[in-house]
Parts: structure tokens; sequence; C-alpha cells
């Protein structure tokens, strides 16, 4: 059994969690230590309130709404400043902090572990139980280190590593373990990038992704809403120094790859292991089936596929310095005529941010959408998505069949690949514009 | 939640590595904030000749004759990768499948079946080929952690002594930790005075 320390609901399965506790006759045993928010079906579009696009989407709102107030809980509600994608949000405030224990019925959670917490997602169940009795029972997870030594290439980017990992060791690699990301190219991220690399542990299929919290971290938390103040910080930092794996601590597994190695990571099909090098192709033993849903060949070059749409946000690359790089790709660019290309901000914050420094104009003068945050068309609940069949790059983190939309082929790839694609009409590399 | 022990039944094989949830249940299928009325949407992208609509394919699995009493699912490695939405083990578990048995599967998912009656069986792929093969009924027995065919070819299955119980018993894991309640305010106490940024207020629960 372990103690939960914060956890978080969205609107899209919290009013289920908190009504099947009710109908239990159960409390929620620490509505202080329980956020929710609104994310997941939320309209992006300028002006937004609880309408959304979704067929009956605005029901999960306001009854998550009802819910979540009823119960006492702390809610980011649809226009609050505070408004975003869970996992920009709870960072962002301090919320998840070192060596918290962080659930939410979302399994990006793992996000969190950027931070040095156990951040790991659940099912509904097992929310409620969290909710009324304030643990989990869990069973202890195998642990995994994967290091990368050395140092990234330039215009290589975390989303690459944890895309060329998926792709070397399967979308089954993690198989269910906690995984402590370590070694010189990661300690050098600052906290964004961490998330980024953190975000996919899921798609590695391990339980949860985490770093060792740091000075990076320290700094980064210091004076955010939620984080400890005062003489509780200075307790706080000195327990957070106490935390990380000892020096040759031994793992259930363990992974190497060299940093050097990577270079900017494209999907070219239906899994996040389905991707490959920019410089590479759609590998020639490539399944039927995939091939047949994203409409390509074994051996096709993956720069110069055509696409019609592009997509920047999601709890993986929609956070302010996910943006400006893009922008500075997009500066006194335009993108090819054809392609729908947004941009959606990860937070209210974010959002706030990044037009107080002309992002948003950046984006808008290159052809982008600018939007409200929140999850989009990271996933599809039957409102709003790209035209039917089209050719999406995305900074998202899943390339699933329909994740998208009905018929929608995704490419999954760095926000600075998104944005060259975008101004290419076609899969390019970015560090060529950026040359 | 109900007891599960022991189920002989036909076997619909599902023989893709990577299954995720979206598939399981794509999200536009989870209409309402509740647990019911999924089984229509279970597995609609690939069930349907259209999306959104009710037309059956012929060609998926689930609508042909012989495994339209199936209620065990044969599946790839890692199963129920993905959104860790709990609509996937719902809309199954409506749908009459009481066990999904595969190589491997993704942890949230894994935990979504043992809560809601449904067993994970892990056995090796060139098993699940035999089992495939064969077409024929398969036992899956939970107090022997067994997979087996008529013929008498078996295989066995780990699966955590927790989950068995709580599917053994077919028991509700808030009322077993309840049992603890004592337990656990003592380590609240002793917790907030060693880590006092980790509590806002009062507990009240
Ligand atoms: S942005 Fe996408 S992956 Fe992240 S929480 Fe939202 S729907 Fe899930």
């Amino acid at each position: 059994m372990v103690a939960i320390d914060r956890i978080f609901l969205h609107e899209r399965t919290g009013a289920a969690a908190l009504g099947s506790l009710k109908a239990a006759g159960r409390a929620v045993a620490d509505p202080a230590r329980v956020f929710c928010v609104m994310d997941h079906i939320v309209d992006t579009r300028p002006g937004r309130g609880d309408q959304t696009l979704m067929p009956g989407g605005q029901a999960f709102i306001t009854e998550t709404r009802a819910a979540a107030h009823e119960a006492g809980l702390t809610l980011f509600d649809v226009t609050d400043p505070d408004q975003g994608i869970v996992h920009v949000v709870s960072p962002e405030l301090g919320i998840v902090l070192p060596g918290l224990t962080l659930i939410a019925p979302d399994s990006h959670t793992c996000t969190q572990g950027a931070l040095g917490a156990l951040a790991w997602g659940i099912g509904s169940s097992e929310a409620e139980h969290a909710m009324a009795t304030g643990t989990l029972r869990i069973a202890r997870p195998h642990t995994m280190c994967v290091r990368f030594t050395g140092t990234l290439s330039v215009g290589v980017t975390p989303k690459d590593m944890i895309l060329a990992l998926i792709a070397r060791h399967g979308a089954g690699g993690g198989k269910g373990h906690a995984v402590e990301f370590a070694g010189d190219a990661v300690t050098a991220l600052d906290m964004e990038a961490r998330m980024t690399l953190c975000n996919m542990a899921t798609e590695f299929s391990a339980m949860t992704g985490m770093i060792a919290p740091d000075e990076t971290t320290y700094a980064w938390l210091k004076g955010r809403r939620y984080a400890p103040q005062g003489e509780d910080w200075t307790r706080a930092v000195a327990h957070w120094r106490t935390l990380p794996s000892d020096a040759g601590a031994t793992y259930d597994a363990e992974i190497v790859i060299d940093a050097a190695d990577i270079e900017p990571m494209v999907g070219w099909g239906t899994s996040p292991e389905q991707s490959v090098g920019i410089s590479g192709a759609v590998p020639v033993d490539a399944g039927e089936r995939a091939l047949a849903y994203m409409g390509l060949q074994a051996r096709q070059p993956v720069a110069g596929i055509p696409i019609d749409a592009a997509f920047i946000g999601s709890c993986t690359n929609g956070r302010l310095s996910d943006l400006r790089r893009a922008a500075a790709l997009l500066q006194g660019r335009s993108i090819a005529p054809g392609v729908k290309a947004l941009c959606v901000p990860g937070s209210s914050a974010v959002k706030r941010a990044a037009e107080a420094e002309g992002l948003d104009r950046m984006f808008m003068a290159a052809g982008f959408e600018w939007r409200e945050s929140g999850c989009s068309m990271c996933f599809y609940a039957g409102g709003e998505s790209f035209p039917a069949g089209a050719r999406v790059v995305s900074s998202t983190n899943r390339n699933f069949e329909g994740r998208q939309g009905p018929g929608i082929r995704t490419h999954i790839a760095s926000p600075e690949m998104v944005a060259a694609s975008a101004i290419a009409g076609m899969i390019a590399d970015p560090r060529e514009l950026a040359r | 939640m109900t007891p599960f022990t022991r189920l002989t039944a036909i076997a619909a094989p599902l023989l893709r590595d990577n299954i995720d949830t979206d598939a399981i249940i794509p999200s536009r299928e989870m209409k309402s904030t509740g647990k019911t009325g999924l089984a229509d949407g279970l597995f609609a992208a690939w069930r349907y000749l259209k999306a959104g609509g009710r037309d059956p394919d012929p060609a998926f699995i689930l609508n042909q004759p012989y495994y339209a009493d199936a209620h065990i699912l044969l599946g790839g490695s890692n199963f129920g990768c993905g959104s860790s939405r709990e609509h996937a083990v719902w809309a199954l578990a409506e749908y009459g499948i009481s066990a999904v048995i595969a190589p491997s599967f993704a942890p949230i998912f894994a935990g979504n079946c043992t809560r809601n009656g449904i067993v994970p069986a892990p056995v090796p792929a060139t098993a699940i080929a035999e089992i495939a093969a064969d077409g024929g009924p398969v036992t899956v027995d939970l107090p022997s952690q067994t997979v087996s065919l008529a013929d008498g070819r078996s295989w066995p299955f780990e699966i955590g002594g927790e989950a068995k119980a709580m599917l053994l018993e077919g028991l509700d894991a808030i009322d077993l930790t309840f049992k603890h309640k004592a337990d656990i305010a003592a380590f609240q106490a002793a917790d907030r005075m060693a880590r006092p940024w980790v509590y806002f207020g009062d507990i009240i629960g």
C-alpha cells in the first residue's frame, strides 16, 4: 500500500469517478490534495465557454464541475487563468514536487516524474480508491535505468531521444517498469525538456518515467504557488537532496544510448515504435496493416512525404520553450499553401507568456491558427478533427489508428520538425531551416 | 464485482501487437459520463464498416458467427497500451469478455481488468499461436493460474497475489483498504511531521 500525495482528475473521466464514489456513499478523504482540470474536450477556439464540438461533451464539463465543487476539490475551470492540460498545469503551479506520489486517470501522468516524483497513470477505479482512502494498493514495480550518455547533437530534442528509445527497444520495451532516465544528456536538459522525455514513458509501456531532482529542479520550482515556502522550502530541499539513486545503484534492467547517435526522429506508422531518423526510410519489413493505414510504401524515405496539416501542442510539446523553438523557425516564413496548421498552448499560462513575447503573432504571420489551451486535436472525441484522411505532422505522443480522427494519419515529431514540415509542405528536417 | 474462478469459452483471436485502448473503445464512443452503454462502441473502428456507423464489418472477428459467443480474447503483446481509459475494460466486460490472453499487457490496462472482474492472463506468444490454431474452447483457471485446451495442453500464467484474491472473491479494493484505516491515519500523522509541505489542511475522511 502506497500513500498518495496528490490526485488529479480531468473532465473526461472526473464525473464518472466522483459519481461512482458518491453512489457508494464514500467521501473524498482529503479534498485539499485533489485537483481537477478542464483540458481534454474543452473547446480551444477563441471566446470559448462550456460548449464544445464533441457531441454531448458539454455534459462532461458541467457534471465534472458540479461534482468537483460538491466534493470540495480545487478546480481549474474552463475560463480560469490556471486552466490547461493537467501535466502542464501541475508542474507550472508547483503542485507536483520531488518525492511525492501523484496519480491521475491519465496515462501521461508519467510526465510529472521529470520533477523527481513518483507519478503514474491509473484507471477510474483506482482514482476512486485513492480519493477514498488516501492510498493505492500496487505491486512494487521492477526498475529500469535508461542512460543517455554524451551530448545531443545540435537540433536534436528530448522528443527525438524518447522516440529513438522506443524505436530501438519497442513500444513494450519498458514492460511495466519504473524507469529512471539518467546520464549526462538527461541532466543537461532543462525542466520542460525533461517533461517531454518523461511524457512518453507510457508509450514505452513503462509504469512511469522519472529523473532525479537536482539544482535545475529546485531553481525551477522555487516560488511556485503550491511549492513549499520559507522554512518549509529549506527543509524540503534538504529532504529532496536525499532522493536520487545512489551512485552504482543496480536496476532490474538497464539500457544505454549514446545521445550523439540520435538524429531528429519522425513516426511513420501507427505505433510510436514505428519511428525513424529523418534521414531514414520506411523499413523494408514494415507491417502491411500500418502501411495501408498510413498510405506509405516500404523503403520510402520519410523526408519529403507530403503533408496536409501540422499540429503543435499537447502535454508532450505544448510548453513555452516548445513554442519558442517552433516560432523561431517560422519567423519570416510562411507555411506551404493548402496546409492547415495550428498551435494550441499547453496551458492558459503558457498562452499568456507566449503572447507577451509575441509568439502568437509569429505563428499567425506564418499561417498557423492560434488557440486557447487544451488537449485539442491531440486526440479525437468525436468533435474537431482534421479533414478526412489528412496526413498530419504532430508534436503529440500517439499515432494510433484514428487517434486524431477517423482515418487521420499522424506523424509524431518534435515541434521543430512540425514547423519545418508545415513550411515545406512535406516532412522536413528542421536543421536545414535553422542553418 | 462478480467473482471469477474458472471459465471455458471460445476465444476470439485478435493477434496484433500493441492493441491500444483507443482501438478497444474509441474516445468518440465514450458518450456519457457513466460506466455503462459502452459495449456497442467496443472495437468500433474495426467492428463497423463506417466510422460512427453501426453496420457490422463481416471481416471483423467478433462479427463472425463462430465467435458470436466468445467470452475470451486472444491478443498480441503489449495489449491495452495507450490511454488509461477504464472504459476499455468496462466495454469489454459489458460485451461479455471475462478474460484476455496475451503475451504481455500494458500495466494500467491490466490493473483496470482486475478491478472489473476480467482476468489478464499473460502466456507466451507461441502458446497463443497454438490456442488460436486449435480454435476450440479454452479454459482459464484462476486458482491454478493456467490456460488450457480440451486436449490437455496447458500453460501457466502469472498474476499478482492481490489481483488474484480480488478476482477470486469479487472483493472491493476500497473495503479491503479501509480495514487499515488506523494504520493509514498513523502514517499520515507521522508523515505530516516529517514532510509538512506535502499537506495543505486537515484530512476529513
Ligand atoms: S494532450 Fe493528448 S496525451 Fe496529453 S493529456 Fe491531453 S489528450 Fe492526453
